[in-house]
């Protein structure tokens, strides 16, 4: 910390390209913020480009196959209470929950820099309890969709990719939402014992980075998977 | 110097963030329940989903506070994406125009209905 002190002291303090210059071209440590929030921005786009080669692959079939796509729309719908299927119903609460969950995390990160301990590990919990709920509803629809034939090399309504493609991207993005709630419980149980009472709470922010990306990569998801 | 203090902001801005990123995917979601379709539906949903990420990164996740030699690592190398995903549609589109021409294999078949039970 002593380390990041005295390189901050003397920084340039130029905004907008100015800045951007004096940044890369001073002779000194480039980004102004501590290093696990750029180790944890490093991270994170080079997990964007992960998402992206999914993405852009499940693009690529979608464009190449012959075959009909399955609607998305039919193939997601839920009847709920014995009512008429509901389109995407539950992919749309699963939406709901997880921009809760982003907003209960911004919170947590403002709490945590105001020194209120106790709201941000409340705040904390509660974002770690919707992202497991976020999981379970993961895995009634994996369920669901296994046991009405949908496998990654087939399923009853088209293209034989959709399995594949559902079953890696909803999958690898469950499995980051996971890590994500084990994290947050990690995090919260050690600012609730007073870790970071000297150190400050920015680990709270990159915790908080963390979970946004998720919901991003969600954003993203909804979009080409769900809706498109 | 800023960051020492990390990012503080007054909550109403968070607020108003998450009310308009649940009204957003509201509208997403209508998009879909009222069939919308062809184009228009192309563009609605494209639309929102920028929306949201952008207020995403933009608010919740500080990158509009941030100074551009951060700001910049972060949207600089994803954007060469649009790249790939240009070459990977038109390679897309090459690859299934042959499958048509050379394997006669019909395109334009109805994807069969979902019965749930």
């Amino acid at each position: 910390m002593s380390h990041n002190e005295s390189l901050s002291s003397s920084s340039p303090t130029a905004k907008g390209v100015t800045g951007f210059i004096q940044d890369w071209s001073a002779d000194k440590q480039t980004y102004q913020v501590p290093w696990g929030k750029a180790m944890m921005w490093i991270f994170l786009v080079s997990d964007t480009f992960i998402f992206s080669c999914f993405l852009v692959g499940y693009m690529t079939v979608r464009i190449t196959t012959t075959e009909p796509w399955p609607l998305a729309t039919e193939v997601f719908a839920l009847s709920i209470f014995g009512s008429d299927p509901i389109p995407l119903v539950l992919i749309a609460i699963m939406t709901f929950i997880l921009i809760t969950s982003s907003g209960t995390m911004a919170l947590a990160v403002n709490y945590g820099y105001r020194k209120d301990k106790k709201k941000t590990v409340m705040l904390m919990l509660a974002t770690a309890a919707l992202g497991a709920s976020f999981v379970c509803m993961q895995a009634f629809e994996w369920t669901k969709l296994i046991s009405e034939g949908v496998r990654p090399w087939g399923n009853p309504w088209g293209a034989p990719q959709f399995g594949s493609v559902f079953f890696m991207v909803t999958g690898f993005h469950g499995l980051h939402v996971t890590g994500g709630v084990i994290y947050l419980l990690i995090i919260a149980r050690k600012v609730s014992k007073g870790h970071y009472d000297k150190k400050g709470f920015e680990i709270v922010e990159i915790t908080g980075l963390y979970w946004h990306f998720v919901d991003l990569v969600w954003v993203f998801i909804f979009a080409f998977f769900y809706l498109l | 110097m800023a960051s020492a203090e990390g990012q503080q902001h007054p909550l109403g801005i968070y607020l108003k963030i998450w009310v308009l990123l649940f009204v957003l995917s509201l509208f997403s979601y209508m998009v879909d329940y009222l069939h919308v379709q062809g184009s228009l539906r192309w563009t609605l949903v494209l639309l929102f989903m920028a929306l949201k990420a952008g207020f995403i990164m933009a608010i919740f996740m500080h990158v509009k506070w941030e100074r551009m030699a951060l700001a910049l690592t972060i949207l600089g190398p994803p954007s060469v994406l649009l790249l790939l995903i240009f070459f990977m549609a038109v390679e897309g589109n090459y690859t299934e125009s042959a499958r048509v021409e050379y394997f006669g294999q019909d395109a334009n078949q109805e994807p069969e209905h979902v019965v749930h039970h």
